[in-house]
């Protein structure tokens, strides 16, 4: 039982890092009908760009994190400005190569000026942890879970609640119709990619801190499971991505503890196929008709 | 349209041969790199890249060998056998030089060996551990050599310590299920342990993309009791699993091979978690001898950071291929290999070499004890 | 319309492959084409051939595949494991059937539920497939595992990989112009149009996916015994995308795209050997750029006919 508790405790860590990354990716798609497969790469370079502000800068934690998501916010903007922007009205085929040539671009950029070695995280955040009941919870464990769920409510507050997000809303329906009630879309758009950029970016230092080591690449395979993720939950669907996020994390996570540690991933997959053959929707969407 | 387009692709593939083809500058002599330098085992290739150009500036700042300077020829396989074949294909038949030095990856040396013997220029690998590199068990392959272990050794290396020196009756194994050198090393690890009298509790796996083990690791720790912990992996991962492992309760002492030797092994686990870890090395900076600590010394100038095996490995590779280009008194590369093959109790930061029938390395192992994070109590082991 | 076999057009294309082929072969033995190149060229045969089977998947019945090259590692091993065992042409043979038939049950698996997807949620689903298979491979006993398989009998040769490249684009031409080709297309143009129109899309959309799998079956073994060593990681995420850019570089639904986009993409990789680290983000920024400015890719849906290329040069001669 106790093992049992241990690995919830560690499936629920693993997949709030999936939940933060998978806000972004249902953010994007929800509005453009992209995969950003660039985001695991702005996750990646949220926290090269956090640990520059650590050691070069010498920030402390806080405001390094909040440096990198800015950062990483204007940077996002860029991209989409320069890369998606132009193909909003080609193939979605081609939007997504576009997606995956962005992907390459920030991934050997930063190889071949951080080098391909990985880097450590200096310890900017308490690593305490306590042991209750036998149960192994870290500090920097509940500040990553902590964090998640605040900007899940937050994102929730800003897209339910406020005009920006009634703007965003109103462009993931119907763009043209958007346009005609007087929204600015492109700016919609860029605003959806700023908190998404800013979201994985996040994600991507608080990574750096609590397990220490970044890497050129550390992008790729989160990014993935992230978009299962986000698909399991119902893409588009903010409460969603959360969902997914800690499905997954747990899935992974019982499959490695219980199962075969080999498997855990291509379990991942076996689910992402599952899901999009029974409920494309996502565990929380709803099933829209296709319109002729 | 298409003929003149494939005639105009003709025409410039022949200008491109045409160009490959220069005359050796009969000034220098050429060495080629063929080396992981970009996608994910570039962090490889780029150590080893940085111990051979130390070794070869060195070299040429003493006026070269043979009276001539070292030419470079430096080529990226980009980690993919296939394009090791083509990397290997160029420098022999192209760029004509008189030895590789690379890949480094296990892989990538198989799929240039056939090249190399093809075209009789013979490869160093730095770091290709695994066991058929260099021959087929029973006789060599005429062109492949390397400067390290071979998993065999350093598994059985490992299985021993833990058996005598630790007296470890049972172990659980948790293996890198993408390298190739993990899965040597564990092979040879259980084989010997079993041999030995011991048992293995658990297998498990990790992938390289991985860095949150505690699912895996809380398995482990329920897996029953177990004397010793046997990581075989690399740096990258093994720091992190050992810190996640000891901030889990996990006080087995922990065994690896030379994957662990890295400055940042400490980084990654904190002075704090590396206690009761040991692991098989051919370089260790505790080695007192004046050439280590000149080569330590010399690389931190030149790079800024503490070497790591994988430089020291680069640097022994070049220094071997050298050593041969002297004592074969050419630039030819079939006289070279002769002179390889013939490599007795050369004296190298990784250790004395000696090149066996098997065209392997003999050299002996220090197996190196881990307390706060600092080297201490090295053990020597040979072969 | 010209259906038999001896058509003008058939023997204009049979005369060009033969004088291209016979150059080749001359200029290798003359040695002005060194080792070095002939092996590039029989990489490039090889990804003719993945290139035009991802076409006909993604080009002509607009199906997004991301897991190509899961298919192409099932080819690769059964071929490299029989070959191991049986290092001669039977053997070679065998080994690639052995392939084949292992891809099409497999492709016949994954393609049943999954195209049953659309657009994105298809790619991501062909992404995880051939994420699984990789993943399988890796972990099983008769692939060698990570270590993957070595010492494989170089079987192939510069004839043969011609051989095969040449009867890859032929049956992915006439895969086309048939029946079979016209109703892919129209799924692809509009999928609810040609089922209103009686087209059984679940059955044509199976038969393209099918096709290209098998194709990169045979690439994929031909892969196997040229290069010596095949390990799992030659065959992921990463390979799937190389295909998939020569594809969209050449253009979707033109197959002479293809072949003229693997050509051009070989030599630029060639061309940018020297600067290894540059390479890549040279390669992303291409992509990126091309993408933008040019999203149809060289060749749109052009497709290149010899007899139309003679036709107008008569016309020219004739008109002016």
């Amino acid at each position: 039982m106790q093992q049992f508790l241990q690995q919830l405790i560690n499936g629920l860590s693993l997949g709030s890092i999936y939940a933060l990354i998978a806000l972004g990716y249902t953010m994007v798609y929800g509005i453009i009908k992209l995969i950003n497969f660039a985001h695991g790469d702005m996750y990646m370079i949220g926290a090269y760009i956090g640990y520059m502000g650590i050691t070069v800068f010498h920030l402390p934690f806080f405001p390094a994190l909040i440096f990198s998501m800015a950062f990483c916010a204007v940077l996002g903007m860029v991209i989409e400005r320069i890369a998606y922007k132009p193909l909003r009205n080609a193939t979605r085929i081609a939007a997504l190569i576009t997606a995956i040539g962005v992907s390459f671009f920030l991934e050997y950029t930063t190889m071949r000026f951080m080098g391909a070695e990985v880097k450590t995280f200096p310890a900017v955040l308490s690593d305490k942890s306590w042991i209750i009941y036998g149960l192994r919870i870290n500090f920097q464990q509940i500040v990553i879970f902590a964090t998640s769920i605040i900007l899940m409510v937050l994102l929730q507050i800003i897209v339910r609640r406020t005009k920006i997000g009634r703007a965003m809303r109103a462009v993931s329906v119907d763009a043209d119709a958007a346009k005609l009630m007087g929204v600015d879309v492109n700016a919609t758009i860029s605003f959806t990619f700023a908190i998404g950029s800013a979201l994985a970016a996040a994600a991507g230092i608080l990574v750096g801190v609590y397990y220490n080591s970044i890497n050129p690449l550390m992008g790729m395979a989160p990014g993935l499971k992230a978009f299962v993720a986000a698909v399991f939950g119902g893409i588009g669907i903010i409460p969603g991505a959360m969902v997914g996020g800690f499905a997954i994390g747990l899935t992974e996570t019982m499959v490695s503890g219980y199962a075969s540690s080999l498997y855990k991933d291509a379990v991942v997959y076996v689910l992402l196929i599952l899901i999009l053959l029974l409920k494309p929707s996502g565990l929380l969407g709803k099933n829209k008709k296709e319109k002729v | 349209m298409k003929k003149v387009k494939s005639l105009v692709v003709v025409l410039l593939l022949m200008g491109l041969a045409l160009t490959g083809c220069t005359s050796k500058a009969s000034g220098t002599i050429k060495v080629g790199l063929n080396l992981e330098l970009s996608g994910e085992v570039a962090s490889y290739g780029e150590a080893e890249l940085n111990g051979i150009m130390m070794a070869i500036d060195e070299v040429n700042a003493a006026g070269g060998v043979l009276g001539k300077q070292i030419e470079v020829v430096k080529l990226d396989n980009k980690g993919d056998a296939a394009e090791s074949t083509s990397v290997a294909t160029k420098l022999a038949t192209e760029s004509k030089v008189s030895v590789i030095l690379g890949p480094a990856t296990s892989g990538a040396v198989k799929a240039s060996v056939p090249v190399a013997n093809q075209y009789k220029v013979a490869v160093i690998t730095p770091s290709g551990t695994a066991d058929d590199v260099t021959n087929d068990g029973t006789k060599a392959q005429p062109y492949a050599f390397r400067i390290c272990f071979i998993d065999a050794f350093q598994g059985v290396t490992m299985a021993n310590f833990a058996s005598n020196n630790l007296s470890g009756k049972k172990a659980v194994i948790l293996g890198d299920s993408g390298s190739d050198y993990a899965l040597g090393l564990a092979k040879n690890f259980k084989a010997q342990f079993t041999k030995n009298g011991g048992t293995i509790v658990a297998e498990e796996a990790y992938t390289a993309a991985d860095t949150d083990f505690n699912a895996v690791l809380t398995k482990i720790k329920n897996a029953g009791a177990f004397d010793v912990l046997f990581i075989p992996g690399y740096y990258q991962q093994v720091g992190l699993i050992i810190k996640q492992a000891r901030a889990a309760g996990i006080d087995a002492p922990i065994l690896g091979g030379d994957g662990f030797d890295s400055p940042k092994l400490l980084e990654l686990a904190g002075a704090a978690a590396l206690n009761k870890v040991y692991f098989s090395s051919a370089f260790t900076s505790l080695d007192t001898d004046a050439t280590v600590v000149k080569f330590i010394a010399a690389y931190k100038a030149k790079y800024s950071a503490e070497p790591n095996m994988f430089n020291a490995l680069g640097y022994d590779a070049a220094k071997l291929a050298i050593d041969a280009i002297k004592r074969a008194n050419s630039s030819d590369p079939v006289k070279i290999q002769a002179a390889l093959a013939a490599t007795k109790d050369l004296a190298g930061v990784t250790g004395t070499v000696t090149i066996d029938a098997l065209h392997n390395a003999v050299k002996s192992a220090v197996v190196i004890t881990l307390k706060d994070g600092v080297q201490t109590s090295p053990v020597r082991v040979n072969p | 319309m010209n259906t038999t076999i001896f058509s003008r057009k058939n023997l204009l294309w049979t005369v060009f492959i033969v004088a291209l082929f016979t150059l080749i072969e001359v200029l290798m033995m003359a040695d002005i084409i060194g080792a070095y190149y002939k092996i590039t060229l029989m990489l490039i045969g090889i990804n003719v051939i993945l290139a035009v089977g991802l076409n006909i998947i993604i080009g002509i019945t607009g199906q997004f595949s991301l897991g190509h090259a899961g298919f192409m590692s099932v080819g690769a091993y059964s071929c490299a494991i029989t070959i191991k065992m049986f290092p001669t042409w039977w053997g070679f043979g065998l080994g690639i059937l052995i392939g084949l038939g292992i891809t099409f049950v497999i492709a016949l698996l994954v393609a049943i539920p999954t195209l049953r997807l659309k657009g994105d949620y298809l790619a991501i689903a062909t992404l995880g497939v051939g994420e699984i298979i990789r993943i399988v491979i890796l972990n099983m006993n008769i692939t060698n595992k990570a270590a993957g398989l070595s010492s494989i009998p170089m079987l192939n040769s510069f004839p043969l990989l011609f051989g095969f490249a040449t009867l890859s684009v032929i049956l992915s031409a006439n895969f086309k112009n048939s029946a079979v080709g016209r109703a892919c297309i129209g799924i692809k143009e509009d999928e609810i149009a040609a089922e209103a129109m009686g087209i059984n899309t679940t059955r044509y959309k199976t038969m393209a996916f099918v096709f290209g799998a098998l194709l990169a079956s045979v690439a994929g073994a031909l892969y196997a015994s040229t290069f010596y060593v095949i390990k799992p990681e030659s065959f992921g995420f990463a390979k799937s995308i190389d295909i998939l850019v020569i594809v969209v570089f050449g253009g979707m639904g033109s197959l002479t795209g293809s072949v003229v986009a693997t050509l051009a993409l070989g030599v630029i990789s060639l061309l940018l050997q020297p600067f290894a680290e540059l390479r890549m983000i040279i390669y992303a920024a291409a992509l990126i750029a091309v993408m933008v400015l040019r999203p149809q890719g060289l060749m749109g849906n052009y497709e290149f006919s010899l007899p139309k290329l003679f036709q107008r040069k008569k016309r020219k001669g004739e008109g002016a």
